[in-house]
């Protein structure tokens, strides 16, 4: 029993020299602000706030990339402690996630509407139907979501509704180019130019 | 050579830690929800994995059975394993901060995982020796990375699938597993020839 207690004793010890030496010597110098919100963060690491992580979120909230009041874990506690740190305005806790980047589509309130025509000259995809007088409406197919015929309305009837996702349209996120994005323009550039020709032709 | 092979082969398939074992099913449902996260987890519990089973492994020959303390196995691999995770972590930081972002945060996270310590533990039950050892340390990691980034691909679709709302959430996903984990049992008998 001895032993066990000196060995460990021995081990103990020998680590935390080693993991204090270490500390001091592979210490790395990082923004202090960024360190602050990262404590005050729950350290849940859940990815609620569309970041990968608590350190992440921390320095986005830094740069000024993202509002204070992205993490449910932390609730409106930390929301209140965040913009004391800041001094900035707290927010209510947003819980939508990455809001309204998906694709949208315009929906004709029906009982609204009052069968001007306006918005059916405006579309530029002909994906509203009706007549003079008579009640119009979106085909959700033909829609690109341009918001072209939201502004012509004179009742304000027309709304943009972000598509829900379900499993027939849900598709893997597209690549991102970060380093070769000179090279994915030229290709599309290239590609570009030979229809241009070809349709010459 | 062929022995080799064939322990590989058991852990990631027949003898998976997540589905046949079911060790390390925290970080398994936790952290599962996107491919990016998941996969972030599986690179850093292969890399702890690994890791851990040769610094266990050297601990107990070295230490716990010349002093015949083996008693205490469990809470020096525990020792052992923090330590040994902590000090990667700051060299990680120092030396290649693009490494670090892909596994600075979940280092410690998994440190304390279960399947970490079971595999120290299993190596020693299984008397392994260090090469054998490292090779199932590593084995386990393929294999729970394997599920991760299976199971993480499969939650990405699941979360917009219209699913019954009393299965939304936990419920659909510990089925999947469930369903995953029957799959997996289709494996069993493929390492005949091991020991």
């Amino acid at each position: 029993m001895i032993t066990g207690i000196l060995a460990f004793v021995a081990l103990a010890s020998f680590f935390g020299l080693v993991l204090g030496l270490s500390a001091v010597i592979f210490k790395v110098e990082s923004s202090p602000v960024v360190d602050q919100i990262d404590t005050l963060l729950p350290q849940t690491q859940c990815g609620q706030c569309s970041f990968a992580g608590c350190h992440q979120y921390a320095q986005a909230i830094a740069s000024g990339d993202a509002p204070i009041n992205k993490c449910p874990p932390g609730g409106d506690n930390l929301i209140q402690s965040l913009a004391d740190l800041l001094d900035v305005e707290a927010l209510p806790l947003d819980e939508t996630e990455a809001a309204h980047s998906g694709p949208i589509v315009a929906v004709i309130i029906e009982d609204t509407c009052i069968g001007c025509t306006l918005c059916i000259q405006a579309c530029p995809v002909d994906a509203i139907l009706g007549a003079a007088k008579q009640m119009h409406t979106v085909i959700e197919n033909e829609c690109t979501g341009c918001e072209l015929c939201v502004a012509p309305c004179p009742v304000d009837c027309i709304e943009m509704i972000p598509i829900k996702q379900t499993i027939s349209n849900w598709r893997w996120p597209e690549p991102q180019y970060h380093t070769n994005n000179q090279a994915a323009s030229t290709i599309y550039t290239t590609l570009d130019q030979v229809l241009a020709e070809n349709t010459q032709a | 050579m062929n022995e080799y092979f064939l322990l590989l082969v058991s852990t990631i398939f027949v003898n998976n830690f997540v589905l046949v074992k079911f060790l390390g099913l925290c970080p398994f449902m936790g952290s599962s929800r996107k491919l990016e996260v998941a996969t972030g987890m599986a690179l850093a519990t292969t890399f702890v994995l690994t890791l851990s089973s040769a610094s266990s492994y050297l601990v107990n020959t070295y230490i716990l059975l010349p002093l015949e303390i083996e008693y205490l196995r469990t809470i020096a691999f525990i020792l052992v394993i923090a330590a040994v995770v902590n000090f990667t972590e700051m060299v990680v930081h120092k030396t290649s901060p693009m490494l670090y972002q892909v596994l600075g945060m979940f280092l410690p996270l998994i440190t304390t995982n279960c399947a970490v310590l079971g595999v120290a533990l299993l190596n020693v039950q299984t008397g392994y020796g260090f090469f054998e050892s490292v090779l199932f340390g590593f084995g386990a990691a393929i294999g729970f990375s394997l599920v991760m980034i299976l199971f993480a691909s499969i939650r990405e679709r699941l979360a917009v699938a219209d699913v019954p709302e009393i299965f939304q959430g936990a419920p659909i996903g510990l089925i999947t597993a469930g369903i995953m984990a029957i799959a997996f049992l289709g494996f069993a008998g493929l390492d005949k020839g091991l020991h």
